[in-house]
């Protein structure tokens, strides 16, 4: 296969935000969670836990929690908001301002009638859902002290509060407090700092369990006001609790980054009585624990370590499958990194800024395994610092390196950029279509730019030195309402393609300006798509990590791809659990397809024999120990590199170089703050 | 092998305007080894430290007036003595801030140098060759001073030297190319003549040394050919024919130096000892040409022992104190602490006896190769004091007898009488010179001893054992000799001094030790050191338990039962290991008494070789191997259970000694021992000892490999924010 040069690149310094507050919601399997810059993002875990959709935050906008009623997601947030997000054009659809201060948490009963938050004043507002919008209807008896926490038993009559030092229980049609349970004080040096009730659940019995800071975990009896049992958990805080969908298992969040596990069991193998027992306890985090969500077979967990982290509980799921593996997901599943291609140039997204760099140079030839001299070390060309409050959405560089484009929630920009001296210049007069750009791409020949709307259209604008000239939209026939998130166009201007997330596929013919093609809908959603230079072939990669390759000219997939079918992909390439966010091609190979995923790279050489169920997958340390002769005889067409460890983009330059962009999570994990103190051995 | 070692700057350097010159003048030692005066060329004095680096004080003459000569410093009388402007001599001391205001004397004729020695008077050496003592000079400043030198003739180098209390006045000069050497010596003041043998035309020396040696002066000189040589003058044949005629000086070539292209310009050789020469600006024999180099040579195999590249332009100018070069180069003046040592046999074989006593114990008295290969019998530089008292012993010795009537004397006098007349024989003489002698005394001294029961001269032998001339193989008899007669503290000399003690004797003498009942003991005088040095650790057993470091007693019986149940805190202890802890005794009890034990230390500190000492150890009986283990277990405890029992400069057995005993000893009556009733405690409490010593190592072997993991772990590359790969799909 051969020696490739491989600019390996690690000062991309993308920093994920903490996870802040999740919800999850059963019916459609999809996970929400928000992040401390205020980014929403869903995953479907129905789908190999795909991250969907993502709306970016804004500055300022800290949301402390999430609520899911049906489809719909509201939010609430220290700003003293609530916001409903539309999660079609995704964008936050209005907020409502609370009046109470600071908002500490948002609920919902079970009907989903009613919506109630609890503010920094001690109030417990209540608002009505209507179609459209939501409208305050009351205000329960208001509380001296926070309303930290809120619970609505499922019978809708009752609901409890954690406050400081306390919880109350409302009778939620008078409004009135009927109990106050008065939560002990940590012992110490804490005794003399209130305790926050950072968590409570009401379950169906009546059966109240706070979490508070002193570290313990209490049940108490809702109907008469008294405490059941106390079990101290931490030193630190208990910061989060969440119940399952059959009250039969309960999980806690510390501060100390481990998770706790009660169940609702009899404690001795012949008693009847059930009650909630200390069972598991998980530690995935180094630091705070701050959302959970108890889905039916996992504990799903996040914090101020901003990974989320599904962990199957083994008794619910079957044991050594793919199902019980443990996911971590710290990288996005969306490429932050946009490489353009002819100028050697590289442009890093962050929240709030993005950066231009061009990688450095070598002359020098190397055996493999070499590092070569770097003759020229990379360069910072521009930092741009993102307009107004709102985060940036996506972003773009045009392959000749001189168009630069960025989207937030409100609008898309489009800059100029001039590298002999470096300058940027703002694209003044846009088309006032081009207003929202979920994903933006520029034509091969930077003529053009593409940016998918709302309902999966696509605007085209035309670029030159004068102007930038509306030319149309391309709409699909579907009628789809869900959002592109991946677009491309072919290599000699012809096609574009769009992937939303009803896994739709859709192949515009740019030169008849029309719908060309739809790709028949397969059930995993797409993770990346490309065109084929040469070919025109469509190679589609899904969450589920098939790979289809579907001919645009003869509108059905490729022979290859029939056989790739028939045979079925290699199991361990199956198993892997990130999905593959970005491919390309070779240009000096056709034959040849680039993809990689967060831990690996590939090249699939489509003139050699596919592997087959027996075969080694990741065969190249053999290979490499084998004779040049035999090699051949062993070889297959995935030819895996993994040489690389959290990889963000892997592209290929005009001068067949790759460009391996890395984000190791230990440069991440050393950002954060230092975690809660604990005593460890011989410290 | 010499060696060079990291050196330092002493200060920098205003080279004058010429360049060729360093701007210092001279450096002369001062009050100690670590105090140099460093006269610069031009006005100031400056003294420092030389192991901190730093100037303490500093002098200055007048603007205007110069130094020509560097300053000296008396140690006698603790004063500066400095030549300004050829014929002002100033003198001062520390305290004296002002130069100006010092002690000034105008002398009637140009001064050349000033020297003086530790210990000796400050001599002036006037440029026209006269020389005066300081003191009688000042008493009379304008007394006149007679010319020495021809016309022409002019000093080059000059120095003085102590010699058997005689002080000399050492200076060349040069006339019309030829070189001369002259020999000044004071009270009675006699002044000889030598001519330098020619080189080849033209050439004319680049610099002397000189030292005293073995009753000869020995003068180095290097030509700017590369050339080294040494002539050696006597001291004794001096005076009679007081300067009439020039001598012609014989000179043997020590060192052909590699000069590279062209002679040598700055170039200086020192001598360092008998074999050893310090050279600089001269090429590195293996790099190249370039001459700033400074290089130690091995003047007996013509070998280069050690060199360093000295950073600038080297002025030819090198000095040496106590182990330390002194060299100008480039904007430093630098020092640079270098060693020869000797190169001997047994430092070769590494059967040194044992470094650690070595180093507050006179050293053996080891054949040295150079002594071997060249015959000199003296060590290469005394202090000068001890020469003196040797002297001083030689003058005291009244009529006596010489050696071979002493050595016949002792075949037939009485004990008395010979013990005196060995006393005298050793007194006056040079042991070194007496080694055979001594050998020669100590066998016929046993050799008689053991004919005739009547005759014995403890004193005598010990005095002979104490000379350290002595060993096993010269007078193979006299360790049983001493045993026979009960002599013991005679025996704890032979363990101590001699070097090659067989391990049957060895056996023989812990055999007869620990079968002496200790009431014998007791009356024993011994060596006091390792009296000492049993005492404290007895007294430590019986002071007041827990006063020591504020430790309460309990805390004192935990760390020794930490110390015997683990090693050392790594371990988790057991239970099992609890009870173990229950049974041993708290506080250990010395099982022998205190001249006993230091006997048996006497026998653990002798080398040995395990093979030839086992089948020995088995003569033992029981009960005496009880005993040993007893103590030998003692020992261990009182061992572990401070952090540094052996005090240092004490004799005192270490811990590795003490195991190795223990597990030579029970290897030898293991079957014995385990029949042995008695023995079932102590084999319990070693066995204990011996498993924690094994956790020990384990524990540091585990360490020890996580400590190497942690090396791997560095040399694995740290990529970096960015790089460009090679890598190669298959």
């Amino acid at each position: 296969m051969g020696e490739f040069k491989v600019h390996r690149v690690r000062f991309f310094d993308y920093m994920p935000s903490a996870i802040r507050a999740m919800a999850f919601n059963s019916h459609t399997e999809r996970l929400a969670l928000v992040r401390a810059d205020g980014a929403l993002e869903i995953f479907n875990f129905a789908d190999h836990y795909f991250q969907e959709k993502v709306i970016p935050g804004q500055d300022g906008r800290a949301v402390e929690a999430l609520c899911w009623v049906g489809q719909r997601l509201f939010s609430a947030g220290l700003n003293g908001e609530i916001t409903e997000y539309d999660l079609e054009n995704l964008r936050p659809r209005y907020t409502v301002e609370a009046y109470g201060g600071p908002i500490w948490t948002i609920g919902s009963n079970k009907q989903g009638t009613l919506l109630m938050v609890g503010c920094e004043d001690g109030t417990v507002k209540m608002f009505e859902i209507l179609k459209e919008r939501i409208q305050f209807q009351r205000n329960l008896e208001r509380q001296k002290g926070r309303i930290v926490s809120l619970s609505w038993h499922p019978s809708g009559t009752l609901i409890a509060a954690g406050m400081m030092d306390m919880i109350r229980i409302f009778n939620a049609e008078t409004g009135h407090a009927t109990h106050r349970m008065l939560v002990e004080r940590g012992v110490g040096a804490s005794k003399s700092r209130e305790v926050v009730v950072w968590s409570v659940a009401f379950l169906s019995d009546y059966t109240i369990i706070s979490g508070d800071s002193a570290g313990k975990v209490q049940i108490w009896d809702g109907l008469t006001g008294t405490l059941v049992r106390t079990h101290l958990v931490t030193k630190w805080d208990v910061l989060c609790l969440s119940v399952s969908q059959d009250e039969s298992s309960l999980i806690a969040g510390t501060s100390e980054g481990t998770v706790v596990q009660f169940q609702f069991i009899s404690s001795t193998v012949d008693q009847q009585e059930e009650e909630w027992v200390r069972t598991r306890t998980f530690k995935n985090h180094s630091h705070d624990v701050r959302a959970l969500a108890h889905t039916e077979t996992a504990v799903v967990s996040g914090g101020m370590d901003t990974q989320l982290v599904v962990r199957p509980l083994l008794d619910k799921v079957e044991k050594n499958t793919q199902e019980s593996a443990m996911r971590k997901i710290a990288l996005p599943h969306r490429s932050l990194v946009c490489c353009a291609k002819k100028a050697g140039l590289l442009l890093f997204q962050f929240p709030d800024h993005l950066e231009v760099w061009r990688v450095g140079e070598s002359d020098g030839h190397g055996k493999p395994g070499d590092s070569l001299p770097v003759k020229r070390k990379p360069e910072k060309l521009i930092q741009l610092k993102g307009k107004g409050g709102d985060h940036i959405y996506s972003s773009a560089l045009s392959p000749c390196g001189e168009w630069l484009a960025y989207s937030t929630v409100s609008s898309v920009r489009l800059y100029r950029l001039q590298y002999n001296n470096i300058s940027i210049t703002k694209v003044s007069k846009l088309p006032k279509d081009l207003c929202l750009g979920h994903q933006l791409c520029f034509s091969s020949d930077s003529t053009k730019l593409f940016a998918s709307s709302r309902h999966s259209s696509v605007i085209v604008v035309a670029l030159n030195q004068l102007e930038c000239k509306y030319l149309h939209t391309l709409k699909p026939k579907s009628g789809s309402r869900q959002p592109v998130h991946l677009l491309c166009t072919s290599e000699d201007g012809k096609w574009l393609a769009t992937a939303n997330t009803d896994c739709e596929i859709h192949v515009y013919d740019l030169h008849k300006r029309k719908l060309h093609c739809t790709v028949p809908i397969y059930s995993s959603c797409p993770t990346a798509i490309a065109i084929h230079p040469t070919t025109s072939h469509l190679v589609v990669v899904h969450a589920d990590q098939q790979i289809f390759e579907y001919s645009l000219v003869q509108k059905e997939y490729t022979e290859w791809s029939r056989k790739l079918q028939k045979q079925g992909l290699h199991s361990l390439w199956l198993e892997r659990d990130t999905p593959v966010t970005h491919v390309t091609f070779s240009l000096k190979n056709p034959a040849h397809i680039i993809l990689h995923d967060m831990f690996m790279f590939c090249i699939i050489d489509q003139s050699l024999p596919l592997p087959e169920s027996k075969t080694l997958l990741y065969n190249q340390m053999t290979l490499r120990s084998l004779p040049e002769q035999e090699r051949i005889r062993h070889s297959h067409a995935f030819k895996i590199c993994k040489n690389f460890k959290h990889v963000m983009c892997v592209s290929l330059l005009e001068d067949h170089s790759l460009v391996v962009v890395e984000r190791p999570l230990l440069d991440m994990m050393s950002q954060l703050p230092a975690p809660v103190r604990q005593k460890k051995f011989a410290t | 092998m010499a060696a060079l070692y990291e050196g330092y700057t002493l200060c920098g350097l205003v080279p004058g305007q010429t360049l060729t010159n360093s701007g210092i003048q001279g450096i002369e030692a001062e009050r100690d080894s670590d105090h140099v005066v460093v006269t610069d060329s031009t006005r100031s004095v400056t003294l420092y430290k030389v192991s901190d680096q730093k100037p303490l004080s500093s002098w200055t003459v007048k603007q205007g007036q110069t130094l020509t000569c560097p300053a000296v410093y008396n140690s006698q009388t603790e004063e500066y003595v400095v030549v300004s402007d050829n014929k002002v001599i100033r003198i001062w001391k520390d305290e004296d801030i002002l130069l100006d205001k010092a002690f000034k004397a105008t002398v009637s004729s140009d001064v050349w140098r000033v020297h003086c020695l530790p210990g000796g008077e400050p001599v002036v050496l006037f440029q026209r060759g006269a020389v005066r003592l300081l003191d009688s000079l000042l008493s009379a400043p304008q007394q006149p001073i007679e010319e020495v030198l021809a016309q022409e003739e002019a000093i080059r180098w000059s120095t003085n030297i102590v010699a058997d209390s005689q002080q000399f006045v050492i200076f060349t000069t040069e006339q019309k190319g030829d070189s001369f050497l002259y020999l000044h010596r004071l009270n009675p003041n006699t002044l000889q003549r030598y001519r330098l043998e020619r080189e080849e035309p033209g050439l004319s020396p680049l610099s002397f040394s000189a030292s005293y040696r073995d009753k000869h002066i020995c003068l180095l000189y290097l030509y700017p050919n590369g050339h080294v040589y040494q002539s050696v003058v006597s001291v004794r044949g001096l005076g009679g024919d007081e300067g009439a005629q020039a001598l012609p000086l014989p000179r043997s070539l020590l060192l052909g130096l590699p000069v590279g292209e062209g002679l040598l310009e700055a170039a200086s050789a020192q001598l360092l000892d008998e074999a050893h020469v310090a050279v600089v600006g001269v090429p590195h024999p293996s790099a190249g040409a370039g001459k700033d180099f400074l290089c130690i040579w091995n003047t007996n195999f013509q070998t280069l022992q050690a060199g360093k590249e000295m950073a600038g332009k080297i002025y030819g100018q090198l000095w040496t104190f106590s182990n330390k070069l002194f060299i100008p180069h480039g904007k430093t003046l630098s020092v640079i602490p270098y060693e020869c040592p000797k190169s001997s046999l047994a430092s070769a074989l590494g059967k040194l006896k044992q470094a650690k006593t070595e180093e507050f114990k006179a050293p053996a008295c080891v054949p040295s190769w150079n002594n071997i290969l060249h015959g000199d019998k003296a060590q290469p530089s005394r202090p000068a004091e001890t020469r003196k008292t040797r002297t001083n012993r030689k003058t005291q010795s009244a009529p006596s007898l010489t050696v071979d009537q002493v050595l016949d004397f002792t075949k037939t006098a009485p004990v008395e009488e010979v013990q005196r007349e060995v006393e005298g024989l050793l007194s006056r003489a040079d042991i070194q010179d007496l080694q055979p002698l001594v050998g020669q005394l100590a066998s016929m001294l046993v050799s008689r001893s053991l004919a005739d029961p009547a005759f014995y001269t403890p004193s005598t032998l010990a005095q002979l054992v104490h000379t350290q001339s002595l060993c096993h193989s010269v007078c193979p008899d006299l360790v049983l000799l001493a045993l026979e007669r009960r002599d013991f503290f005679l025996c704890q000399l032979c363990l101590q001094f001699f070097p090659d003690i067989p391990e049957a004797v060895t056996c023989a003498c812990l055999k007869a030790f620990i079968s002496m009942p200790d009431t014998e003991a007791e009356k024993l005088s011994l060596e006091p050191d390792s009296v000492s040095f049993m005492e404290t650790l007895i007294a430590r057993e019986r002071a007041p338990v827990g006063l020591q470091n504020g430790f309460s007693s309990t805390s004192t019986d935990q760390d020794c039962s930490d110390a015997l149940g683990g090693g050392g805190r790594v371990v988790i202890k057991t239970g099992e290991e609890d009870k173990e802890k229950s049974s041993t005794p708290p506080e250990p009890i010395c099982p022998v008494g205190l001249h006993k034990a230091v006997l048996l230390n006497e026998v653990l500190l002798t080398a040995y070789s395990d093979t030839f000492l086992l089948p020995h150890l088995k003569d033992l009986s029981s009960q005496h191997v009880v005993l040993f283990l007893q103590y030998l277990q003692f020992l261990y405890l009182k061992y572990s259970q401070d952090a540094s029992p052996q005090m240092h400069g004490l004799r005192s057995p270490s811990l590795t000694q003490i195991m190795d005993w223990v597990c030579m000893v029970l290897d030898a009556h293991f079957t014995v021992l385990v029949m042995t009733p008695e023995a079932k405690g102590l084999l319990v409490n070693l066995h204990s000892f011996v498993k924690s010593q094994v956790r020990l190592v384990s524990e540091l072997g585990k360490i020890e490999g996580s400590l190497q993991e942690l090396n791997k772990m560095k040399v694995k590359k740290d990529v970096g924010q960015y790089s460009i790969e090679i890598i190669e799909l298959f």
